[in-house]
């Protein structure tokens, strides 16, 4: 039984490790989110406006439910950095003249904040620093409201409210190209004009306070102020992806744990049935020396948990050991003072809870029966087992089977419930290993629709404001580009019955070159001349269908308020928006022909230059290279997704080897007799392997084409789990995700076969001739 | 009744030849000698019982005979063919060709019904009968389609013995045939043994410890503490029909 207790530990110890180590990660992420949070005052709810006095700030402190009220001046820059020709953007937010902010005060990790005597003095955050190698001291240059200025590194910083930094209406995070400035309030003011005045406001609300009504009265307040909405910690772009990320955690802790113990439970089932049927003799002389049945059934379930135990503290342990891994991870990506470890007992209580009882109720069946067993009839030897002719050969297929054929086919039969457990034991394995494949090639394809197929430009620049659509002409001129074409984006509140959603309007120029629509099919989607069209995902938020009235609030220049028909909703992966015919949404805004940036191609060796002018150029905010973008996205996925599917593939094995072994070794103790009575008949070592590894074999392949079916269920079910605003998972499965699963399977199968050909070589054929079954 | 063994039985065609057989193995910390030198011989067409009581070393010397086990020391041939010498490989060649297997546990399959049980041999022998024949022989054809869990003891021996002279064997090696049965239905397989030893003439060797069969031999080995101690011939086979215990 070595080899199967092993087999039963490596499965329960990957159930109960990938559970602990996913629910401490999501509690040591939230506990370590919650500190920094409360320690640090992330703020309840921001605006951003255009420009008001210090004095409205009053008035919104009288506002009912808001707590406390701090005001800031905030502006997005480009960088230019030193030896790093490629395009930065950046976001600078003010810091009190007199020191830490009262609201999303800084961590600093190296030196010290900027002086407010100075203004040439920032603050950045590590996330950045570490992606450039910055030192304290160290400087670099700003556009800074069209000038150009030298900043010098005076401190490394941490923030509640960028726990994530994420360029707004980017797909992933990108510590290069996208840096947090901190700088003196007084500097920034006097460099934007804003002395006396603020942009953006961070407030607490008091518990209890009814949030909406908040948002709503705020926006009445900064209406008139340029207000871009008001909104809370849900809408939060840090905080946001946060809890996606947890919910993510979540789901996986629950999908693979409940997997694995299923698993487990199945082969101690199997195990401890067989084991109890060859001890029926000692069942039954311990029960003629008076033991009763609850002492029997004690004696057995204490083996169980022993066997389990052994699986259930390495898995702990394991799992204590990759939840700090993971939490590493994630702590790359998500920047806190420091990950604060929670490992909660009801975690390590339910584990093992949750092992034992699904261990137990696995075997309960065969403790029962071990139990039940009158002794006189325990102690006879088992009558032959009762077979039947099989379905196959009473429909004429197995008349030219030959024996050992027929063999195979009987016993397959015989224990039908046994083999559909198997066959689903290793179909589990293999939707586990097509589970981790998966997430590889719907990244792949999301990557190749968003940044090959649907954005075939080379660089997206951006300008400060709406600009004519003179830019457009001046920006061909240029040397090297090769084709340019505008778009418009337009901050936006939708609003549908008691629905709202904030998020943008892109308006693409109709049969864009560049930057098409496309729908999930990869067709592109035609602008209609008038109206919209939304990303189904939002439809779904706002429940709209083709045909509605949707309420746009345009949180820009005019504020208006606009109606707007919903002429189709579209299936697309990535973001949250609404799409419109540049015109279409000129019209809707009343402004004429306004941009908000041009797509371009250029030539190649022409790249670098062009986003070097476009740096200078005071109206560009910023540019984005496409390739860059690819680049980065895999490198900060890289590592997350490298460490998921090894897990992924260490549980995919330790279940196909456990079950396939268990089976193979369970397979040999029922037949071992037969087979030998085979070899003595003069039957060859392969002829019984055929009959043994044979029933193996077909178990294996009945399981793969099952495990391909189970595994696109349970992708599709990952894939709906993990749906958020930032992307759409496609059920995407590439046909080698399948063929590696397959392969995986079938290694498992056969190294399993090879250590039960080892035994059937090694039958002591004198043995079993001795004794009956 | 029985007499000592006469000059005359050379000449017959010897199947097998035994030179001081010596099988030594281990039980645990034990050393357990189950044959001390043992020397005999086996006839074409002759039914032979191996006597002696249990530990006396009969199951050791029928399972060398049958190429199941090796000797420690000693010579056995199988018509001149010394098994002592023979590999793996051959030894299983010459259990599938050469024997036929009989055991005190029937040791069928149990998926496989009567006729198939007789098939499994069939299909791989050189020269085999018709399974069909093969259990008309012991007088089971009645019974083709049932598996064994649905056959009486009497019943699954003769479906051994079936299978055993299926291949048309030309030694038939018998443990303790009537071991597991009670002595009415032992009576019928002891026929259906001696039925295929006289019609097709397959030199039979049977294992027991029950002198009473032993009436029904040509000739009677008795084993004692690992050494042949007797051999004796009788001048009239008794039928099993006439032999009761």
């Amino acid at each position: 039984m070595k080899g199967q207790v092993f087999a039963i530990t490596l499965v329960v110890l990957s159930g109960v490790s990938t559970f602990v180590m996913f629910i401490t990660t999501m509690h040591s992420l939230d506990r370590t989110r919650n500190s920094f949070y409360n320690d640090y005052n992330f703020a309840d709810v921001f605006v951003n406006l255009k420009r008001a006095p210090e004095s409205l700030k009053e008035k919104i402190k009288e506002v009912p439910g808001v707590n406390r009220v701090e005001t800031r001046v905030s502006a997005h820059v480009k960088l230019d950095i030193n030896g790093f020709s490629e395009p930065v953007t950046g976001q600078i937010v003010s810091v009190p003249d007199d020191g830490q902010p009262m609201l999303n005060r800084l961590h600093i990790r190296k030196g010290r904040l900027a002086d407010s005597t100075k203004d040439n003095e920032v603050v950045i955050n590590e996330t950045f620093a570490h992606a450039h190698g910055f030192n304290l001291g160290d400087k670099f240059a700003a556009v800074i409201n069209g000038k150009w200025k030298k900043l010098t590194i005076t401190g490394i910083a941490l923030s509640p409210e960028f726990v994530l930094v994420m360029r707004p209406y980017s797909m992933s995070p990108d510590f290069k190209r996208y840096g947090i400035l901190w700088m003196s309030r007084k500097a920034i003011s006097r460099a934007y004009n804003m002395e006396g005045a603020f942009n953006n406001i961070a407030l607490t609300l008091y518990p209890g306070a009814k949030v909406s009504d908040v948002l709503r009265e705020l926006d009445n307040i900064v209406e008139r102020y340029g207000g871009y909405g008001a909104y809370d910690r849900k809408d939060q772009i840090s905080h946001r992806l946060l809890n996606e990320e947890f919910n993510m955690l979540r789901n996986m802790s629950k999908i693979f744990p409940t997997i694995f113990i299923c698993v487990a439970a199945f082969l101690l089932n199997v195990v401890m049935s067989r084991t109890i049927n060859t001890q029926r003799e000692q069942v039954a002389a311990l029960k003629a020396f008076g033991y009763n049945n609850v002492a029997i059934g004690i004696h057995y379930a204490q083996l169980v948990v022993l066997i389990v135990l052994a699986g259930l503290v390495l898995g702990i342990v394991a799992g204590i050991w990759l939840g700090g891994i993971l939490g590493g991870i994630y702590m790359e990506v998500y920047r806190f003072p420091a990950l604060v470890f929670v490992l909660k007992p009801w975690v390590i209580i339910s584990a093992i809870f949750i092992s034992i009882a699904s261990a137990l109720v696995g075997t309960v069946h065969s403790l029962w029966r071990a139990a039940q067993q009158p002794p006189a009839e325990a102690m006879r030897a088992e009558p032959p087992a009762k077979y039947k002719i099989t379905l196959l050969e009473k429909m004429g297929v197995g008349r030219k089977f030959s024996q050992p054929t027929r063999i195979i086919a009987r016993n397959i039969e015989r224990k039908p419930v046994r083999t559909m457990l198997s066959i689903l034991g290793i179909a589990v394995a293999c939707a586990t290993m097509i589970s981790s494949g998966f997430f590889k090639d719907s990244v792949d394809y999301m990557v190749n629709v968003q940044f090959v197929l649907s954005q075939k430009e080379d660089m997206a620049v951006g300008f400060v404001e709406p600009t004519s659509y003179r830019a457009l002409y001046e920006i061909k001129e240029m040397e090297g580009v090769h084709y340019a074409e505008t778009f418009r984006t337009v901050p936006v509140k939708f609003r549908f019955g008691r629905s709202s959603y904030k998020t943008v309007i892109n308006g693409i120029e109709p049969d864009s070159r560049l930057h098409p629509l496309l729908d999930s099919n990869l067709k592109p989607v035609t602008l209609p001349q008038e109206g919209i069209i939304l990303n189904d995902y939002l439809g779904k938020i706002l429940g709209v269908k083709a045909g509605d009235m949707l309420t746009v609030e345009i949180l820009e220049g005019s504020k208006a308020i606009r109606q707007v028909q919903v002429v189709s909703l579209v299936k697309l992966y990535l973001g949250v928006m609404g799409y419109m015919d540049v015109k279409a949404l000129n019209r809707l805004m009343r402004e004429g022909e306004a941009v908000s940036g041009v797509y371009l191609t250029a030539d190649n060796q022409y790249q670098e230059k062009l986003y070097r002018s476009f740096v200078s150029m005071p109206r560009v905010s910023g540019t984005i290279v496409r390739k860059n973008e690819i680049r980065n996205f895999y490198d900060v996925q890289a590592k997350g997704m490298l460490f998921f599917t090894f897990i992924a593939t260490l549980m995919a094995g330790s279940i196909s080897i456990g079950v396939v072994y268990n089976n193979a070794r369970i397979a040999l103790s029922e037949r071992s007799r037969e087979l030998s009575s085979l070899r003595v008949l003069g039957y060859t070592r392969g002829e019984i392997s055929y009959i043994l590894l044979g029933e193996l074999v077909v178990i294996a392949i009945a399981a793969i084409p099952l495990g391909f079916i189970i595994g696109y269920a349970l992708c599709g079910y990952i894939a709906a789990a993990l749906q958020s605003d930032l992307f759409r998972v496609p059920l995407i499965i590439e046909m080698k995700t399948f063929a590696l699963a397959a392969v995986v399977v079938m290694i498992s199968a056969s190294i399993s076969g090879l250590i039960v050909r080892h035994k059937l070589d090694h039958l002591d054929l004198v043995e079993v001739l001795k004794t009956r079954e | 009744m029985s007499r000592k063994i006469d000059a005359a039985d050379k000449t017959k065609e010897i199947v097998f030849q035994v030179k001081d057989l010596a099988k030594t193995y281990k039980m645990g910390e034990v050393e357990v000698h189950a044959l001390r030198g043992a020397n005999m011989e086996l006839y074409a067409g002759e039914l032979v019982v191996l006597l002696g009581p249990s530990g006396s070393g009969k199951s050791t010397l029928l399972n060398i005979l049958g190429g199941l086990d090796k000797a420690t020391s000693g010579f056995v041939s199988y018509r001149g063919n010394d098994l002592t010498k023979a590999s793996e490989q051959e030894l299983t060649e010459y259990r599938r060709f050469h024997v036929g297997f009989v055991f005190q546990f029937y040791n069928l399959i149990p998926s496989l019904t009567a006729l198939e049980n007789v098939a499994v041999v069939t299909e791989i022998a050189k020269n085999p009968m018709k399974p069909e024949d093969a259990l008309a022989l012991v007088g089971l054809t009645e019974r083709l389609d049932h598996f064994p869990a649905q056959l009486s003891g009497g019943e699954q021996q003769r479906v051994a013995i079936a299978r055993a002279i299926s291949k048309n064997p030309q030694v038939m090696l018998c443990d303790e045939p009537t071991g597991a049965l009670d002595s009415q239905t032992g009576v019928v397989v002891l026929e259906a043994l001696e039925r295929v030893n006289r019609e097709l003439g397959t030199a039979t060797a049977i294992i027991t410890h029950n002198v009473d069969i032993a009436a029904m031999a040509d000739r009677v080995i008795h084993l004692s503490n690992g050494r042949i101690s007797e051999v004796t011939a009788n001048k009239v086979r008794k039928s099993p029909h006439d032999i009761q215990w």
